[in-house]
């Protein structure tokens, strides 16, 4: 076959559901053999922060923004009815019942598919997050003007 | 329909069937065919949109009861 088709993601959003979406789409897009990226940006980046540890960040503004909005994939929640939690477990639990991937799963399997999982660098500037901050499977952090060149080369480019 | 091998995804809802097949394909050889049995019907459009991606040769369907059979014919490496 000719040159691979591409695929870009934005997912601007750190919601549970938003981000299976993405996930969703972007394993189908690779086992249709194109080639993907998500780019994480502003409340996308919790989808890709490391669950485990503290995440360190300098001044006091950043240091609670990222208390308060620590992310991680294991913590995401619904952007409707997470009723205290009480929704995100029952959509948890209904996924596990459909056999469908977590997040964490989507993560994991994505990466392994060869989709690139980018971080965006100026909100991690703007949050005062690091590389460190995120799991190993995320790529280094790129900004908009490569997002835009992928884009541009790209058949689909969504954001989420 | 004959199949050298077969992919059970019952009980997986898109994406995880594409995604199997795609994992699968590999493993055969070219000319090889390959069966997905599944539930989801998604999957009666999804198999033939991958097939065509991909460039494998979708070959049909059969459905039984809530059993759904697809044959994809791997043409490439």
């Amino acid at each position: 076959m000719a040159d691979k088709e591409k695929m870009c993601i934005a997912l601007f959003s750190g919601e549970l559901d938003k981000a299976l979406a993405a996930f969703m789409l972007a394993t189908a897009g690779a086992s249709m053999g194109m080639e993907v990226k998500i780019f994480f940006t502003f409340w996308g980046l919790n989808v890709m922060k490391r669950n485990e540890g503290s995440i360190k960040s300098k001044g006091l503004m950043r240091k609670m923004l990222n208390i308060m909005n620590r992310g991680g994939s294991k913590r995401l929640k619904l952007s409707k009815f997470h009723m205290a939690g009480m929704g995100t477990w029952m959509i948890k639990r209904l996924m596990k019942e459909i056999n469908m991937p977590s997040v964490e799963e989507f993560i994991v399997m994505a990466h392994e598919m060869g989709v690139k999982l980018i971080p965006c660098s100026t909100t991690c500037g703007l949050m005062g997050v690091e590389q460190e901050a995120f799991r190993p499977e995320a790529e280094p952090l790129a900004g908009a003007a490569y997002f835009l060149a992928e884009s541009s080369k790209s058949k689909v480019t969504l954001f989420i | 329909m004959k199949a050298d091998q077969t992919l059970d995804c019952m009980g997986f809802y898109c994406p995880m069937p594409i995604v199997k097949t795609a994992e699968k394909i590999k493993k055969l050889k070219t000319g090889e065919v390959l069966e997905v049995v599944a539930d989801d019907k998604g999957i009666k459009l999804d198999m033939p949109a991958w097939a065509k991606a991909t460039g494998h040769e979708f070959l049909g369907m059969e459905e039984k009861g809530g059993e759904i059979k697809v044959y994809v014919k791997k043409t490439h490496d």
